[in-house]
């Protein structure tokens, strides 16, 4: 009787999994089948959508690759992401150290300062951007994304990074410092290397922030070939009003597993960032 | 301070000020980049928004001319503006309930033990660790008005598409392209999207709740119904504010979803603000009238902060 009970719980807790991880990934396994298939079997509306009715295709991944700026949007994703990660290891990291290394009273009043401008919606803040960028020069240009997106990267990164250096003991610095190096000596050659896994974080975050933003990147860029995958996918891969199906889904596909999976591996660490003190 | 007291130097000693002094300068040289940046790209555009509100600045004329509240009047004047607002609110606290009540579910599953959990947990995740235009893309594809696999198992199952059929004869639902229908559409999405930040932030809450007091409650024969209800949902609660906090701001101010779906048809039944402000002051080049739009969603943003504020200092207190 008890091992039935067991059964039928572990049973029910399968099935609730099962529908749970069905309803997060189904999209995707949609993206998959539409990839693969040939226009005339994913166009009729007859045909068994979940299977393939006619032998898969690879046309879409050429037309993706070949005929399409796809490759750009990637290119010009990869060149954002990585200054947007220069920029904000630049200000954040002295940034935290210094909020929390010295953070009495104004310290913790100013972290907690910059965190709230995180809560600063871009959609307030993507009309004026839009006139700096093109008094600047910027509109139709990456830069414009790579001054812009640290405003979301560091606020969030320079929080998190404080809470890691909060757990690093002072006194293996001070030792440090009594041995001879300078405050900055110490920083660069003892905490930083022991707080590595803060810093891959914010890595990670801000290049993962950056590839998935949208709407600054809608507003300020309406060259194709200056697009990012975010915008460039939705909005370039249909053909006057025909959605082009199959490619679509391959590109949202080929640029959301590989981020996705990185994502994955340091989810926990960006949510201890958003819960704060609320957990002990 | 147990040091004799000859031994501290005193604070007039210029050595002693001089060392602190350094630091000091050192610390805001440190901190003076975030702030500076912040200031500049954050706080200056903030500041130029509300001046635009209260202009009637284009993208053809950007001059500043101040004209007072007109354009906050001419907002609230506008029936599509009224209905935006009215479907930020209906957006925001329906998709959010619904990732609440679901992650707290699904977190309390997440939290036992079973084979294949990476997998399980890569998949549920998916929805927020891809980028959300990529994901809403594919949602895009299932609720096409022709193609829909919901539509393929309603008419296989014979609800669809017959005289007698529960949803009527027509061959498809139409999911994006009916007022009611199209609102459940994109809440659903943005539920999807959101769920799976709100579980791992339920789930890292649920995870902190020490063992020996839900074993001491049923050792002193509490029933599970009777531990949830006295242990684990008040010593949660804290954690399941920030979850829907959080939820909120990330879905009252967002657009994507609608902006990939609906565009915020069919006429107007999806709009909402973040998504007008981009339709008025970006494609109609209304900068005024964008900014004012966008202004609205304010007042709620700067709520939602001092509730966290609250939270993250009394939790850290207790």
């Amino acid at each position: 009787m008890a091992n039935l009970g067991k059964i039928a719980r572990r049973g029910g807790l399968y099935t609730l999994l099962g529908g749970f991880a069905f309803f997060g990934a189904f999209p995707f396994y949609w993206m998959v089948i539409a990839a693969f298939k040939r226009d005339h079997d994913l166009f009729s509306p007859l045909n068994n959508p979940f299977l393939f009715n006619e032998p898969p295709t690879l046309d879409h991944l050429r037309l993706l690759f070949f005929e399409t700026h796809f490759v750009g949007y990637l290119w010009n994703t990869l060149l954002v992401g990585l200054a947007v990660v220069v920029i904000t290891l630049a200000t954040a990291v002295p940034a935290a150290y210094a909020l929390a290394r010295w953070a009495r009273g104004w310290g913790e009043t100013l972290g907690i300062g910059i965190f709230l401008t995180y809560l600063v919606p871009p959609t307030i803040l993507f009309i004026p951007l839009s006139r700096f960028a093109s008094f600047f020069g910027l509109q139709e240009s990456l830069w414009s994304l790579i001054l812009v997106y640290p405003t979301f990267t560091i606020p969030f990164c320079t929080w998190l990074l404080m809470g890691f250096f909060k757990t690093i003991p002072k006194d293996i610095e001070e030792q440090a410092m009594i041995d001879g190096l300078s405050r900055f000596g110490a920083m660069w050659k003892v905490v930083l290397p022991l707080s590595i896994s803060g810093v891959l974080t914010v890595v990670v975050f801000a290049f993962t922030l950056s590839m998935h933003e949208f709407i600054y990147a809608l507003t300020f860029i309406s060259v194709s070939a200056k697009k990012t995958i975010s915008i460039g996918v939705p909005t370039e891969l249909v053909r006057g009003d025909v959605f082009q199906w199959g490619p679509l889904m391959a590109g949202a596909l080929i640029a959301s597993i590989p981020v996705a999976v990185v994502y994955t591996f340091f989810l926990d660490r960006f949510v201890a960032g958003f819960t704060m003190g609320a957990v002990k | 301070m147990s040091a004799p007291a000859h031994a501290a130097p005193p604070p007039h000693v210029a050595d002693y000020g001089g060392i602190t002094d350094r630091e000091g300068a050192l610390a805001k040289l440190m901190i003076a980049p975030a702030v500076v940046y912040i200031a500049a790209m954050i706080g200056a555009p903030f500041v130029l928004a509300i001046l635009y509100s209260l202009s009637d600045a284009t993208t053809g004329d950007p001059a500043l001319r101040l004209v007072g509240l007109q354009n906050f009047r001419a907002a609230l004047a506008d029936p599509v503006f009224r209905m935006s607002l009215r479907n930020t609110f209906v957006f925001t606290l329906v998709s959010q309930t619904i990732v609440i009540l679901l992650s707290r579910i699904l977190a309390t599953a997440l939290l036992k033990n079973f084979r294949g959990k990476w997998l399980v947990r890569f998949l549920i995740l998916l929805p927020w660790t891809a980028p959300i235009s990529l994901g809403t893309i594919g949602w895009l594809w299932m609720f096409d008005s022709i193609f829909s696999p919901m539509d393929w198992v309603l008419r296989y199952v014979g609800l669809l598409g017959t005289k007698d059929a529960l949803f009527g004869f027509q061959t498809n639902m139409y999911w994006l392209g009916i007022p009611g229908l199209s609102m459940a559409s994109v809440i659903l999405v943005q539920a999807w999207r959101i769920l799976p930040l709100a579980t791992v932030i339920q789930l890292a809450g649920l995870s902190s709740i020490p063992k020996d007091l839900l074993e001491a409650a049923e050792v002193d024969g509490a029933t599970p119904w009777r531990r949830t209800l006295m242990i684990t949902i008040p010593l949660t609660l804290p954690i399941v504010s920030i979850a829907f906090l959080f939820g909120v701001v990330f879905t009252f101010t967002d657009l994507v979803v609608v902006y990939v779906l609906t565009r915020g048809g069919p006429v107007h039944t999806t709009q909402v603000l973040s998504s007008w402000t981009f339709f008025k002051g970006i494609e109609a080049g209304d900068l005024a009238q964008g900014a004012a739009i966008s202004l609205f969603m304010f007042p709620v943003l700067a709520v939602v902060a001092v509730f966290i504020l609250r939270l993250a200092r009394r939790t850290e207190v207790v």
